[in-house]
């Protein structure tokens, strides 16, 4: 355990340096993640107002809190992870990870981590304008504040692992766009990205339950609009530690596998 | 016509160059299918709780998705590839041996890099197109066709000096792929029709980075909403901006020393 924190600690020092050369950078690709929910913040706002104010149980002002809550949500668990690891084999640069005496999923959390230290700040001064220009308002019970923290903690490792077992797709083939892309749009329409997930036909609801992608992005979303009940939260905690569970396992099942097919192309 | 030659050339090399890897077709299909049926799907949600958005009927918008389909083909299949491509010659100095071609070298870095299965996003934006004209119903006139094709001629043109201005600004700054990651991300908004948004991103999206002239101007000449204020205003801007991006061009080859060839 100490040794996991002395390493972090050092993990934390490189990436921060090294995330804080690339702030524009940075900075550009917010931009991205800015203008994807603020468009379909307008979008709704713009349905919701053409049909009496409310489409469903969201009001115009319950949009704009949804989709600016949805964008910090969004930024706090995103990763760029498959990118990465394609451009790492094909490019043969993960040998040298190999060789480290660690995992290497741990300096790719720091990387993560390290980035959004400097990206965050920034995306809450964003929301914060937002909220006021789309006239945004929620009051949460002060549990669910508290609850939001634990939620979206999870809802990143979560994530985050799930990705990284994706990224992996690249030990077995070097074009994963495709793949990419059909993850995207399970991200899209399950994790409430095009519309709030009660907002979507009754199957599309279900498979969203079922699967991890809710769990991700819509489910600490919704606890902070303070539209769940304890009994919603606890039943939402439940399903992110079952799926952390499974993430890890998986994670480690497909790790082994690919590293035993993985021959540095490139290097 | 001489042009016309060298572009024919450069497609012939391109399709020579990618029949090796044809299951890139297979794999560009997926994309785009995937591609077009989130933008389907999402309009399929939207509707089914609305029936019309910021006064554009559904088809409309489906027409709109057509335009925005196409477009992007266009830009995927040549213009970002040979901006790519110049960005990157500028900074390893390869941009010589282009300069030393007798033809002029902004045509060339603009049409030397095609990459064809792009194709198929103009394909299916053609496809989405003349659905959505079917579902309108609705007579176009030749007026109105030409209207559609002069607006959509006057959008690439915009699109294509903007994006040569932002790689141009390459020979002042060595990195600059970072803008273009910048129109991407805005170039989505234009799947939506641009009066939708607050005036603020309205003007962004018209003026600053000019989408709006590239999707929701044509969609809306096919649809018979536009005045001839805004097609006059969007032939100007065209003229305006393909001057403006060839001074640009030149003032940054008079700068450009040949980095490190």
């Amino acid at each position: 355990m100490k040794a996991m924190v002395e390493l972090y600690i050092q993990q934390f020092k490189t990436t921060l340096t090294m995330m804080f050369q690339y702030r524009a950078s940075l900075l550009i690709w917010m931009i991205g993640q800015v203008l994807e929910p603020l468009v379909y913040l307008i979008v709704w706002s713009v349905v919701s107002a053409s049909s009496g104010g409310s489409v469903g149980s969201y009001t115009t002002a319950d949009f704009a809190a949804y989709y600016i809550i949805l964008m910090v949500v969004n930024q706090v668990t995103y990763t760029w992870i498959m990118y990465e690891f394609e451009y790492r084999i094909r490019e043969g640069g993960f040998s040298f990870a190999l060789l480290k005496p660690v995992h290497p999923i741990h300096s790719d959390i720091a990387d993560n981590v390290s980035s959004k230290v400097i990206t965050l700040p920034v995306m809450i001064l964003i929301a914060a304008g937002l909220g006021v220009v789309f006239h945004a308002s929620i009051s949460p019970a002060p549990w669910a504040v508290a609850m939001f923290i634990p939620v979206l903690l999870l809802a990143f490792l979560v994530r985050f692992l799930l990705e990284w077992t994706l990224a992996q797709a690249a030990f077995w083939t070097t074009r994963v766009g495709a793949i990419n892309q059909l993850y995207f749009v399970l991200m899209l329409f399950l994790a409430g990205q095009i519309a709030p997930l009660t907002l979507l036909p009754s199957p599309l609801q279900a498979a969203a339950a079922v699967l991890p992608f809710r769990w991700l992005i819509s489910f600490p979303v919704e606890l902070l609009l303070g539209r769940l009940s304890p009994g919603e939260t606890l039943v939402g905690l439940g399903a992110q530690v079952a799926w952390l569970v499974v993430s890890i396992v998986l994670m480690r099942i497909v790790w082994r596998a690919g590293l035993r097919t993985y021959t540095a192309v490139g290097a | 016509m001489k042009y016309l030659r060298l572009f024919g050339a450069f497609l012939r090399a391109s399709i020579v160059g990618e029949a090796a890897y044809r299951i890139n077709f297979f794999i560009q299909l997926f994309e785009s299918l995937l591609s077009l049926g989130i933008s389907l799907a999402g309009l399929a949600v939207i509707f089914s709780h609305a029936d019309t958005l910021g006064g554009w009927r559904p088809d409309e918008v489906l027409a709109l998705v057509g335009v925005y389909f196409l477009v992007g083909g266009v830009i995927g299949l040549v213009i970002q590839p040979g901006m790519e491509q110049l960005i990157e010659s500028v900074r390893n100095g390869t941009l010589d041996f282009t300069l030393t071609k007798p033809e002029d070298a902004q045509f060339i870095v603009s049409i030397r890099r095609v990459e064809i299965w792009k194709l198929m996003d103009i394909v299916l934006g053609l496809g989405v197109l003349a659905a959505a004209l079917v579902r309108l119903g609705q007579e176009i006139g030749v007026l109105q066709a030409a209207e559609f094709v002069g607006m959509l001629l006057a959008g690439a043109v915009i699109i294509y000096s903007f994006w040569l201005i932002l790689a141009t600004l390459s020979f002042w700054f060595v990195r600059v792929e970072n803008i273009l990651v910048i129109f991407q991300s805005m170039y989505e908004a234009g799947r939506w029709p641009v009066s939708l948004y607050p005036g603020w991103l309205r003007y962004g999206l018209t003026f600053i980075v000019p989408v709006a002239f590239a999707t929701t101007v044509p969609a809306e000449a096919l649809t018979g909403r536009l005045g001839w204020e805004t097609m006059l205003g969007a032939v100007a801007m065209a003229l305006v901006l393909l001057v403006v991006s060839r001074v640009f061009w030149r003032a940054g080859l008079r700068r450009y020393s040949g980095a490190s060839a």
